[in-house]
């Protein structure tokens, strides 16, 4: 077991999305940066779809209570391991009582934490991928305990990775939406020059966007939608709809983001800075 | 055989869509190509399909789709689906007290609508109502068919707290909600029985394309229904719908 001595701002635990059930409202969850945990979850060997930890803005304090091996992956915090700092995308073994504490955070927004064989917990719709109402709660809480076989040996093929950070990156890929047509081209100069703004609401479900564009007043049937999905309000809003979003709306949807730039965003804090380029 | 449309929505999905109207016909065909294409052309392991009123999404979960060649094979299979038929629809008997403990809203639209409360309820209940689209949260259920003398607005401060299996009227819509939830919907009642239950597979047992026809029962009733799902022993009303 993992044991949180303190839960951080908002650690969850997620796989790679709970599919399937879209047709019942259910949204995909997963973890927001899939690119990173791709990359922690190899160095351990593991399955793609193994349960991470997802530590956002803040992490937790944890002290291990088995011997296994870890990665961490994503944003840049000030992490340590029973004191002594450690870095992403390294593998460190970890022993029965070694606590490990997250600090400052230095750049991006979400850190993953990955454990050798994944951390195990119930699989509800097929996915271990924390979502209220479906599980209990969103996210972890202090002195919760989470599961993991004990690992006392591993040989990982490779221990460091290089990685290309994509944490300054601001540019996000985007596709044209179903409803692209209804911009005009003041909406459209609007949306390519200008600089937006993560607003203070952002989280797993959407990322609203600060500036505004011109408003509109088309109205369409409720539509399904999808993680990155950029919603356009009749007031000229952009919300971007994330891992967590609802499966369905009634906002035009202008644009839909790439993978990689899904990737890119979920990195985006309060206050950062992204602009758009048409793929 | 309507004419419809298909464009790309990112790398991995295409939306298909009919004629832009709110129509049963619509529905069914759509509904009759998804059952199509679940039985003969696409692998459901790989595939999500989400249809909500005039429109068919379909998601590939890992790999992107080659869109055009993709889209030639869709509309052909549409093409030649011919006469089958959609799945199997039922008309849910939902059990609703209408009991002013839980209608918290029931006088205040009788005021504003000008009818009793005993006719708001024998309305709503004596209505059927179209499932057209399932989506905003687990199992919530866009509803088509509501009496014009029962529109409303919106309540203009929406509450922070609704409670679970509240029974609403908004605009043109009436719904319930599956959970707990915010939301700024008139409140007539409450549904005594689960839509969505995580723990079930299916863990919604209501289709799109589903008849809802809501019961009125007593706080009686409503308690034992309560108890009776407990222990899992309550027999939700359900009847087939010819499509």
């Amino acid at each position: 077991m993992l044991k949180l001595l303190k839960s951080g701002f908002f650690t969850t635990l997620q796989d790679l999305g709970r599919f399937g059930y879209r047709n019942k409202g259910v949204p995909v969850s997963g973890v927001m940066d899939a690119e990173t945990v791709s990359k922690i979850n190899m160095l351990l060997a593991n399955i793609s779809n193994a349960p991470v930890m997802e530590i956002t803005m803040t992490g937790p304090t944890a002290i291990f209570e088995a011997d296994t091996f870890i990665v961490l992956g994503g944003a840049e915090m000030s992490v340590t391991l029973n004191n002594k700092p450690i870095y992403n995308y390294k593998v460190y073994q970890v022993y029965k009582g070694d606590i490990l504490s997250y600090g400052r955070l230095e750049k991006g927004f979400r850190n993953y934490l990955a454990i050798k064989d994944g951390f195990s917990s119930e699989k509800i719709l097929g996915s271990s991928s924390l979502y209220f109402p479906l599980t209990k709660n969103s996210c972890l809480k202090e002195n919760d305990s989470i599961r993991y076989e004990k690992h006392p040996a591993f040989e990982p093929k490779i221990s460091e990775l290089k990685v290309d950070s994509f944490l300054n990156e601001r540019v996000l890929h985007i596709h044209k939406g179903p409803e692209f047509q209804i911009l005009n081209d003041k909406q459209l100069e609007q949306l390519f020059i200008k600089t937006f703004t993560v607003a203070k609401e952002n989280n797993r479900m959407a990322y609203q966007l600060h500036e505004m564009i011109e408003g509109h007043c088309f109205s369409m049937l409720t539509s399904a939608t999808m993680p990155g999905t950029i919603q356009f309000t009749p007031a000229g809003k952009l919300i971007i709809l994330m891992k967590d979003g609802q499966t369905t709306g009634g906002y035009p949807r202008i644009f839909q983001l790439s993978d990689k730039a899904i990737n890119i965003l979920a990195q985006k804090k309060y206050g950062d800075n992204i602009s758009f380029k048409l793929i | 055989m309507y004419p419809i449309s298909m464009q790309s929505f990112g790398v991995h999905a295409i939306l298909v869509e009919w004629p832009n109207k709110v129509d049963e016909n619509i529905l069914d065909d759509i509904l009759a190509f998804i059952q199509d294409l679940k039985k003969n052309r696409l692998d459901e392991k790989e595939w999500e399909l989400v249809p909500s009123y005039n429109s068919l999404t379909l998601i590939q979960r890992a790999k992107p789709i080659d869109f055009e060649p993709f889209c030639k094979n869709l509309q052909e299979w549409y093409n030649n689906k011919g006469k089958t038929k959609a799945a199997q629809k039922f008309l849910w008997r939902l059990p609703v007290c209408y009991d002013l403990d839980f209608g918290i809203d029931l006088q205040e639209v009788s005021e504003v609508l000008n009818i009793s409360i005993s006719e708001i309820i024998l309305m709503h209940t004596s209505n059927i109502y179209t499932v057209y689209s399932i989506g905003f949260l687990p199992g919530f259920m866009y509803l088509g068919g509501l009496p014009k003398a029962l529109e409303t607005s919106r309540k203009t401060t929406p509450r922070l707290k609704i409670e679970k299996g509240a029974v609403g009227l908004a605009g043109k819509q009436t719904g319930l909600y599956p959970q707990e939830s915010p939301g700024g919907w008139n409140i007539i009642g409450n549904c005594s029985v689960s839509i969505f239950n995580a723990k079930n597979e299916p863990p919604c047992f209501v289709n799109v394309g589903d008849k809802i026809q809501f019961n009125s029962i007593s706080r009686a009733e409503y308690d034992l229904h309560k108890i009776e799902g407990e222990v899992g022993i309550y027999q939700l009303e359900k009847i087939e719908v010819d499509a």
